[in-house]
This record gives C-alpha cells, structure tokens and sequence, in this order.
C-alpha cells in the first residue's frame, strides 16, 4: 500500500482526471479523500494505492503532470501520522450494551447516536485500529458503516505545502477610500 | 473591443501565429466557421475529421510548431479520437477545438452532443470545456503554452455553441495564460549528475539510443558535439531518425524489433547505454529480463514518470534534452572507444551480404529496392511521411534521413491511414520542401478521401504506395507465428492510378524494378501531386525481426533464398 498526497486545483473534473489516470495506469485505489485547504482554490488529496513503490513512482509522477495537478509526493517511507474516521451503526440491546460501552472506551470510540435498539459509534485513527474495533464489534451486529478513507501528513518539520505564487500583497484599502 | 466568441478565437488564433486550419464544419460550430470567413486564417477542408488531426499532426511534426484542428460536437469530434491518440502517444503538439452543444442543453442527450472532455480525457495532454464567450481567448492561449511545454502533447478545446455567439469584451493583454502553478521543474541533483559522468567516463562499451526527444528540444547540434566529443556509437528510435545524420559513422542506425542486427548486437554487448529523449518501448527492448544486461543505463528525460518505468537506470537526468547534453559536454573526455567502435564494424559483417539491396535483379519488385531508389532520387533530402507497417521499418531501414523532422512518422500509436492525410499537414508546413508519402496499400485504403483534400487545395505532394496486396506485417506475423494461415491479410485493392485519375491526379502504376527510377523521376519533375501505385513482391518480409516480448540478441534474419516464386495472388 503506498499513499501519495497531492496538491490540486479546486476545480470541477479533477477528482475525475486523478481516478481516471489511476484506472488508465491499472493502479487499483484503495482509497483517496479530498478536502479544502486554507487556499480556497487549491484542494488536498490523499490516494491510498494498491501497488508497490514502483508503481507509486510512476503514478505519483503522472498525477503531476495533470495541468490541474501542483504537486504529488509519494510519502509512503516518510514519517507520516495517517487518519481514518468511521461511523459504525451496531446493533446494542439493553444486555450487550455495557459490554459495548466497555469497547468503545478501549478504543477511544465516541458514541454519537443513541437508539433502542443501536448506537452509532464514532472512531478515528490508524486504519489497523478501526479494523480491530470493527472485528470486535462483529459479534454484536454490525449495521452499517461510512468510512472516510486515510488522510495522511508528513511528521515535524517536514513540510508539504502546495507551490506558491509570487506573494500577491492584498491591497486593503481604507473603508470608503476606493470612491471618492 | 466587443466580439463574438468565435470572432475571439478566430482573433485569439491569429495572434498566436497560427496561419492554418484543418477541419470540418457542422452545426455546433457554424459560428466559428462564419467568423473564419471573415479572418485571415487559412481553412484547409478535409474529407473525415481523423484526416484533420492527422494533418495537424504532420504540420507539428514537420515543423515543430503546433497544429490546429476543428471540428463540429458529436460526431465530428469522435472522429478526431484516434487522431488525438496518435499525437499524445508521440508527444506531438496539436490543439484540436471542438464545438460543443449550447450551454443549456449540455447533459440532455441533444442532437450531436457528445462528451468529448470525457471521451478524451485519458488520450490528450489537457483539454477543457469553454462555456463563456469571455474565456476563450485565455483558454485558447493557455491550450497553446501546454501543448508545446515539456512534454507536447494534444490539447482539446471545447467550445459551446452559446460561448460563440455570445459578445465579450476582447483584452489580448488582459487574457494572459493563467496557468496553475507548480512546483519548480524537478530535475536532478549534483550526485546524480556526477554518477552519470562517472559511468560515461568510466564505459568501454557504450552505445548511445537517441531518441524523439532530441527532435522536440532542438538538442541536435549539442548532441552531435556530444556523439562526436566522447566517440560514442548513436542507435536510433523509430522517432529519433533525423536528429543525427544517417551518413555520420557514428550513426549505427534503427534499434529495436525491426533494428539491423548489428545495432541490436552492439546494445546486447554494452555496458553503458546512454538514453536520451526516449522511453525504452517494447518494440525497442524486446524481453526486459534479457535487456542490455551487461550495460549500466543513463537516461536523459524530460518526463519523470518515464523514469524507470519498463528499464531501472543507474542515473536519471530529467530535464530537457539539449540543457542536460549542454551540461554533460564540459566534462566528456574525448575520444576512446576505438576498439569498441571496430567490434560493432565487424558485427555488420554479414548483414550487407545479406541485404536486399545485394540481390540480383530477378524480376521481383522489392519495396526495399522502391524506397532506396526514392532515397537515392531525393538524394535523401525530402520529408517522408510513413504509414504504419512494413514499408514504414524499410523507410526507417532503407531511406537515410540527415535532418531532423525529414521523417514523420506514427510510432507509438502505430496508426495506420496517418501518413497521407500527415503528409498534406507536413506539406503546408513546409510548403517548399518535397514531400513523399509513404503508404501501403491497407493504410491507403483508410484515409484516401484526402486526395480529394489535395486537389481542392492544389497541393504537391508524392505518393508512392507499396502495393503488396496483403495487409503485410500482419501477413508477416502470420507466416512466421501463426503457420502461414494468412486470415484476412489478402486485400483487394482498386487500381489505384485509375482511382487518382478520377480524382484528377497523375497516377501510375509500376510493375518492374527498371521502370521504379524512371517513374521517380518524371513524379519529381510534375508540379501538381502524383500517384505511384509500386505493385512489390506480395510475401516479403522485414528482416531482421525480433519477436514480440522475444530477447533483443534473438532475431529473425532473412533466410539466403529470400522468397517463395509463388506468390499466392490476393
């Protein structure tokens, strides 16, 4: 599994251009979020892929050259904290429930719905510990789940920030200067 | 100023020096059309919006400028797909616009609506959607920066019917590219530079594979103060033929499935291969486990995602050709290899005895004996433009190309019906050079309505088709892989100089080696274009072969009695 994080334009049909390259290479997707950044114009993605470091080579390097792609880095052997969030629907009668309660606090779950008969847990971290909390929560029933898919940043001061522009100063102007 | 849209883009093209047009009218382009009319713009009306791309194509190629092809929504934009697909796979730069439905209607099924920013999104370097009669002029530019930046590529540009009609303000200073901005070029570090002037300094064996790369960057003269600096033997790609004259001793010739033994030998036997401008296709390495095992490998590159992708390499210097040869020169140490050089000389050794053009004259036609006869004529000095198959290896074995873009050609796509309608491109390119076209009589057959292309615009150009009455490299394939069962490769033809009459051409047919010079000559002197319809040997092959996915040291080589007396006739 190799994750690259890349920096895109905010824009409609990019998300498409990234899957449809990763089909046309045959690189399978396991999953791929995207999100704003604190520059409205420019989204961060994080692709987890099926494939080895060659691979992830040459997909990483093909995504940028995408016109709408401003940078793609393989961050597969750096020091990187990755994230996962899911919601999972269980089934919780009045007799498991504590038993559940006791899981959920294990594994630092949330619960964020109540019903009669199910709760909604709410848990993030490393894809390894959802699917251990998935793989205890089975025997009671698992309704439903939504998952988010990994988002991924590189530790410390090692930094992936998108290509900037020459600074563009904004010009503020003085309330009611501009017409005078 | 207030335009219309296609009053904007006819604008927009003239600016950016753009003087000729290869398309197609129709409905959801019409506004475009009327403004064209009005313009300075050349319009070249083809027969089939394939010809168009293909002709901007040739026109890019020939001259390293961008081609611009049109056509309508729908159908007339489908037909440019494998046009496009050719140009991205040789890294050719055209800008294709497409008229789209209105704006209002897109996504309703609407007559002639088709999504071609989908359709051809894996197949074109960029392409784009333009719905505002205020964005054209910008997209338009920018589609012109990206196809001709780092690695060209095609661009498509659609323009709905509404953006057209609709009147915007026209700024050519305020409609500068605004392209995303990415992170400054990656190119390669001071390491990795000093390890590939280790290994070229340190070689006994090296071979150099020069490749189209050469061409897009203009890199020829630095290259041949390279070849010639460090005494380095030159194979070429399909595509790298004409970036270092075939008359210079160090110019081994075409590598690859169809390469001559002897460059296929001297890349077995290396042990350092220097990769400029190319990107180890399989038609040029044969099995990759067996690949130049003894040579450590260099690869200059402009793409980073070609680097190691089929061949792992010791030091990769990504960047443009001629930067990266310009930075190398200083620290090549002259000379060398002599004995390497005499080695690669013996391996010829047998290969003149058995080439083709040593046989006797025994009444059989050879296209080989056609295209060097054409070489000879032209004193190698045209621009040939290949179709795709097996005249197309005997072009690149038996025409000798000493100047860069003298040979177009479809390499990667491997399309065939490219070379007429590439040809009529190449032509308005150049307009004095002398271009023939190089064409079977399968790929013939696909695209011939452009000579109708050709009369309307009273073009000259020369068509010498090879006329084996099979689709030949396949018929090849199937006698040697598949047991001689030749399943739809025999191909009826019509008489092709009747058919080149009927569109008011010259043409003539050809039947017997004496008559090939004669009939070259009297086609150069005509002012107006010819046909040649040279009627070759039916089951010849090309020799030397490496078979499909087969090691580069294992190749089919002509047998001593070259060809069976009875052809089968179609």
């Amino acid at each position: 599994m190799q994750t690259i994080v890349a920096y895109v334009e905010n824009k409609p049909g990019v998300l498409n251009r990234v899957s449809s390259l990763a089909r046309r290479l045959a690189i399978n997707i396991d999953s791929l979020t995207v999100g704003p950044t604190e520059n409205e114009e420019i989204a961060r993605m994080t692709v987890v892929a099926h494939t080895d470091e060659k691979g992830a080579h040459r997909l990483e390097a093909s995504l940028e050259k995408l016109v709408d792609v401003l940078l793609a880095e393989n961050i597969s052997e750096r020091s990187i904290l990755e994230r996962d969030l899911a919601l999972i629907k269980v089934l919780a009668d009045q007799k498991n429930r504590p038993h559940l309660m006791e899981l959920v606090n294990v594994f630092r779950a949330r619960v964020v719905d109540v019903a009669p008969e199910s709760l909604i847990l709410e848990v993030s971290g490393t894809v390894d510990k959802i699917d251990g909390l998935l793989e205890v929560l089975r025997p009671f029933g698992v309704l439903e789940m939504a998952r988010t898919g990994r988002i991924a940043m590189t530790r410390g001061g090692d930094l992936l920030r998108p290509p900037s522009a020459p600074a563009v100063e904004p010009t503020l102007q003085p309330v009611g200067s501009d017409k005078k | 100023m207030k335009l219309t849209g296609a009053e904007i883009l006819c604008e927009s093209l003239t600016r950016l020096g753009v003087k000729h047009i290869f398309g197609y009218p129709g409905g959801a382009i019409l506004p475009v059309y009327d403004a064209l009319g009005k313009s300075k713009l050349h319009h070249i009306l083809v027969r089939h919006e394939q010809g168009a791309t293909h002709m901007a194509d040739g026109y890019a190629r020939a001259s390293g400028g961008v081609g611009v092809a049109m056509a309508t929504s729908g159908p007339g934009a489908t037909n440019m797909v494998t046009g496009i697909a050719t140009a991205m796979l040789d890294s050719s730069p055209i800008v294709c616009i497409t008229g789209q439905v209105s704006s209002k209607v897109i996504g309703s099924d609407a007559f002639q609506e088709v999504d071609i920013t989908g359709i051809t999104m894996p197949i074109t370097k960029h392409n784009v959607i333009v719905t505002r009669a205020e964005d054209i002029a910008r997209t338009v530019r920018e589609a012109f920066v990206i196809a001709q930046s780092g690695r060209p590529g095609p661009v498509l540009v659609d323009i709905t019917k509404d953006a057209q009609q609709a009147t915007a303000e026209f700024n050519w200073e305020a409609s500068e590219p605004k392209l995303p901005i990415k992170r400054a070029k990656v190119t390669y570090n001071k390491a990795e530079f000093d390890r590939a002037v280790e290994l070229l300094n340190s070689a006994k064996r090296p071979v150099i594979l020069a490749g189209h790369g050469i061409l897009v960057s203009a890199a020829s003269k630095a290259f041949a103060e390279f070849v010639r600096t460090g005494n380095y033997p030159v194979a070429m790609t399909l595509l790298g033929i004409g970036c270092f004259p075939a008359n210079d001793p160090l110019n081994l010739g075409m590598m690859g499935m169809h390469g001559e033994a002897w460059v296929n030998n001297a890349i077995q036997e290396a042990d350092l291969l220097i990769a400029v401008g190319m990107r180890f296709d399989d038609r040029v390495t044969g099995s990759l486990q067996t690949y130049a095992r003894n040579a450590r490998k260099i690869h200059i590159e402009i793409d980073r995602a070609e680097i190691n992708k089929n061949v792992a390499v010791d030091a990769a210097l990504v960047g443009d050709a001629r930067e990266v040869l310009e930075a190398l020169l200083p620290h090549v140490q002259t000379g060398g290899h002599g004995d390497w050089i005499a080695h690669i000389n013996e391996l010829k050794g047998g290969s003149a005895v058995r080439d083709i053009q040593s046989l006797p004259d025994n009444g059989h036609l050879y296209a080989a004996h056609v295209i060097n006869d054409i070489w000879k004529e032209t004193k190698g000095e045209a621009i040939v433009v290949t179709d795709v198959g097996q005249h197309q290896m005997w072009e690149a074995q038996y025409y000798h190309h000493n100047r860069p873009r003298s040979l177009v050609t479809s390499g990667g796509l491997g399309t065939m019906g490219f070379a007429l309608p590439a040809a009529i491109g190449a032509k308005f390119s150049q307009p004095d050079a002398e271009v023939w076209v190089l064409v079977g009589d399968g790929g013939f057959q696909m695209t011939m309505c452009e000579l109708a292309t050709i009369v309307q615009e009273k073009i000259n150009i020369k068509i010498a088709i090879i006329n084996n009455g099979f689709l030949g490299m396949v018929r090849q394939w199937q006698e040697f892989f598949y047991d001689k069962r030749y399943v739809a490769t025999p191909l009826v033809a019509p008489d092709f100089a009747a058919l080149a009459n009927a569109f008011g051409i010259r043409g003539e047919r050809i039947t017997t080696r004496s008559d090939v010079i004669p009939t070259i000559r009297s086609a150069r002197e005509s002012k107006e274009t010819v046909l040649l319809d040279f009627r070759v040997e039916q089951e010849d092959s090309v020799y030397p072969m490496v078979a499909a996915g087969a090691s580069l040291s294992d190749m089919i080589r002509r047998p001593d009695n070259p060809l069976v007396e009875t052809a089968t006739e179609p």
